[in-house]
């Protein structure tokens, strides 16, 4: 039974790190007032934009910047729509998630013909899995054992890093004067302008921020999770992270543990696919996929507390006085 | 001496208004300066010019004598400009202390520069007896004092020239008496202030200068002391206007409506109206005085019907409503009550349909808006077209956005959607709220030819001149109780500034 939970919450760790990523990544966008419905195609594009690079150059890092620009660039379109432009931000993050699932397959097909594929990737162009010293070693002591050497060595260096994001993200938001300023563009754009500061540039700022963490994510898919990009990888890991980030309440520390929650439900899902359970027998793998939009709904329905979200958010920023 | 601000020949066109034209304004240094005209005169516009939200097309600024190129509000706080707006343009749910510092936080980690920030607040506070939680978060705060923050907020960046537009608009009359105590303790500390407002008794009360503005121009220029506020009335509107509302007295006759013991409780479970009654009678004007917040939103949306009454009852034509048996809004209004709202942004139009859609809102129903099927648009157009002759909405035109007309204009066609439909009561809130001076004289007189014909009427207003002027008999209003009744001719400036405070059994007793 231990061994089972440790198994299972290991899991929960790999398949939260895109949503932690993602979802931190919509942070930083949404706090600032910018809605990301995107952060799904910037997953996506990043991860084929990853997996591309590491097959060419042979090398995760190199596979990892790449992404990171992809998604940058895409958080630059929605900016360029919705920022600049006052376009409506839904509509901006729709189009690209449209635009991003027919690319990404068109040009594998093009590039390496593999039926929207990119070849597999062995050795340095993947981020393969860090063991901590003496995992070996203490494996056998009993709690402690499982707990370090399995749970929580035998990691990529991204899941780590995802999770060090946390409170990374936490100290830039509420300590640094960043933070402050785009806390303060998501809550009321004017009072920001009227201080002498650049709506649109704390906003582009925080869009390329978004565009970094959603780079990771997409990376971390296609170049340490699986070894290749699939189609439609991203698999709505950017709609579940958007509602991580609503459970949340677009706080660090609760986005996190909404993360986590949702992760481990994947990995019960996961876990749980043909198994019997006395007296209810079969349970669909859908029924517990489908759990974390329930929650979602279920907080904003507003049985869960209350969700409230930055006051500013999805109006574009028009200079004219109220 | 320079003047810490000049303008010289400042001009703004939008479009085809010309919002400001060649506009020449000295201020001399440590002085309380007025700027005053009607809504849409050109104030704003100026002001936004001066804090550079827009550039101006020509002409140039001198601060200190020195010519300053204002293309940023951060240039116009470097020179030293510091703006109150209207808005206030505050964070709510930040701290006092960070909606200070945002745009001068002292280095990338707020850490190093909140310390520095939270000593010289303090300073700045007892300098200018600006008192002031830091710690509190603003939307928790009074309106008062959150445009004490707004103050602060412009000092702590340094400025030495205060530009405040329109600041008594959301305060009591008490927390506006505060206001010019702190305006007067900054102008002996050396600050100038620039006041815009279209009040005159502020003009005459607290400043040194006046200039008047009127469509655009700058029409004059006068010592405060050398003025009265009949010759700046004047100015402003470019002829005679009274002030005073002429009526005779009124015939009360039957009681139209009577309100007994009405309670109303928030989502909270905070009684908002407390045991509240009261009498309509044909041909009166019944009036509401209180500070905002006291209950008089939550009475006028109990009687309308808006929200249901927790306690008490309602005798409204023949009926009786009460808890058990309420009537909503569109009841009350087929039993011929009218209600002109006290927010027209939020309640009383749809700022995105074209007038002549606004003009029926409520009654859209009625058959003579209505075909078989289809509204029947030409009879709304038709309608709309002669209202808008009789009330004197400018421009005349039933297809243009409600959003688009300025605020008397909206209120127009408010008040006569409501009393064209020949109401027996009518509830009306805040009438000439953002209005201007000729709109004013235009809505009261409707009002009390209303009353004339054998209406009631009930009227909320904040504004004590708008009450005095028009009501009848004057009820006050206090932490959601009725706290004092009176007649209208007995009523003073004084004496309902007490009530309204609630202190006025404490100081007979005193006095007495």
């Amino acid at each position: 039974m231990f061994e089972t939970l440790i198994l299972m919450l290991d899991a929960t760790m790999r398949v939260s790190t895109p949503l932690i990523f993602a979802a931190l990544a919509g942070l930083f966008s949404e706090r600032a007032g910018i809605v990301d419905i995107g952060l799904e195609g910037k997953i996506l594009g990043s991860a084929f934009a990853a997996a591309a690079a590491a097959s060419v150059f042979g090398s995760a890092w190199i596979g990892l910047c790449f992404g990171i620009v992809a998604s940058i660039c895409l958080a630059m379109i929605h900016g360029f729509a919705c920022i600049t432009h006052r376009g409506d931000h839904i509509v901006s993050g729709v189009a690209i998630n449209t635009i991003v699932a027919g690319l990404t397959v068109t040009l594998s097909m093009y590039w390496f013909g593999m039926g929207g594929q990119t070849p597999a990737l062995v050795g340095d162009a993947r981020f393969l899995d860090i063991t901590f010293p003496f995992a070996d070693a203490i494996a056998s002591v009993p709690v402690i054992g499982p707990i370090y050497s399995n749970l929580l060595s035998g990691h990529n260096i991204l899941v780590y890093l995802a999770f060090a994001m946390v409170p990374v993200t936490y100290w830039v938001i509420y300590k640094t004067r960043f933070g402050l300023r785009l806390r303060a563009v998501g809550e009321n754009p004017h009072a920001v302008d009227t201080a002498g500061i650049s709506v649109a540039f704390i906003r582009y700022r925080a869009l390329i921020i978004c565009g970094i963490l959603c780079g990771l994510a997409g990376a971390y898919l296609s170049t340490a999770h699986n070894a290749g990009f699939l189609k439609d990888m991203s698999a709505g890991k950017g709609y579940m992270a958007l509602a991580a980030l609503i459970f949340g309440k677009w706080r660090p520390v609760p986005v996190l543990l909404a993360c986590l929650l949702f992760g481990f439900l994947d990995a019960v899902a996961v876990r749980m696919q043909g198994v019997e359970i006395p007296g209810i027998g079969q349970v669909p793998v859908q029924a517990i996929e489908v759990l974390p939009y329930v929650l979602t709904v279920l907080l904003l329905a507003g049985f869960i507390g209350k969700a409230i979200g930055p006051k500013a958010i999805g109006r574009p920023y028009v200079k004219e006085r109220a | 001496m320079p003047y810490a601000i000049e303008l010289r020949d400042i001009s703004k066109r939008f479009g085809a208004v010309q919002a400001n034209k060649d506009i020449c304004l000295q201020v001399p240094a440590g002085t309380i300066h007025g700027i005053i005209g009607e809504n849409g005169a050109g104030k704003s516009t100026l002001m936004s010019i001066i804090y550079g939200f827009y550039e101006a097309d020509t002409g140039h600024i001198e601060v200190d004598g020195k010519r300053v190129d204002i293309r940023s509000s951060q240039d116009a706080i470097n020179a030293g400009i510091g703006m109150v707006h209207q808005h206030f343009m505050l964070v709510e749910n930040f701290s006092v202390l960070e909606n200070v510092i945002l745009g001068a936080e002292g280095g990338a980690v707020l850490k190093n520069g909140i310390g520095a920030a939270r000593l010289e607040l303090q300073r700045l506070a007892h300098e200018y007896s600006l008192d002031i939680d830091v710690d509190a978060i603003v939307e928790e705060l009074p309106v008062g004092l959150q445009q004490r923050v707004e103050i602060l907020k412009a000092l702590y960046r340094g400025a030495r020239i205060l530009i405040l537009d329109e600041p008594t608009g959301v305060l009591t009359p008490q927390e506006a008496d505060h206001l010019f105590r702190i305006l007067k303790a900054l102008k002996e500390q050396g600050v100038t202030v620039l006041l815009i407002t279209h009040k005159l008794r502020e003009i005459m009360a607290s400043t040194d200068n006046v200039s008047v503005m009127r469509q655009g121009e700058m029409v004059a220029h006068r010592e405060t002391v050398n003025t009265s506020t009949e010759d700046l009335a004047e100015l402003m509107v470019g002829k005679k206007v009274r002030l005073t509302v002429h009526k005779d007295d009124a015939q009360p006759s039957d009681v139209l409506l009577s309100a007994k013991n009405l309670s109303q409780f928030d989502s909270q479970g905070v009684k908002r109206l407390k045991n509240v009654s009261l009498e309509l009678r044909a041909g009166e004007i019944l009036g509401i005085a209180g500070v905002s917040g006291n209950g008089q939103s939550e009475l006028l949306n109990v009687l309308s019907g808006i929200t249901p009454m927790d306690e008490g009852e309602i005798h409204f034509a023949g009926q009786v409503i009460n808890a058990k048996a309420p009537k909503n809004a569109a009841q009350m209004r087929d039993l011929k009550m009218a209600h002109v709202p006290e927010d027209r942004h939020k309640m009383g139009l749809v700022t995105g349909f074209e007038a002549y859609e606004a003009a029926v809102l409520g009654y859209h129903n009625s058959p003579v808006y209505n075909g078989k099927i289809l509204m029947n648009r030409k009879a709304m157009l038709d309608e709309c077209n002669e209202r808008m002759a009789a009330w004197d909405v400018r421009p005349p035109n039933p297809h243009l956005k409600t959003a688009n007309f300025s605020g008397g204009n909206q209120q127009k066609i408010v008040i006569a959607r409501e009393v064209e439909q020949n109401p027996e009561v009518l509830l009306i809130g805040q009438p000439t709220r953002g209005v201007d001076i000729g709109a004013i004289e235009n809505i009261h007189e409707q009002i009390v030819k209303l009353r004339d014909s054998g209406k009631a009427i009930l009227l909320v207003s904040v504004e004590l001149d708008e009450i005095m002027a028009l009501s009848d008999r004057i009820i006050v209003m206090f932490d959601g109780a009725v706290v004092g009744e009176l007649d209208a001719k007995d009523a003073d400036e004084r004496t309902l500034g007490l009530m309204m405070a609630n202190a006025f059994n404490e100081e007979e007793g005193v006095s007495a």
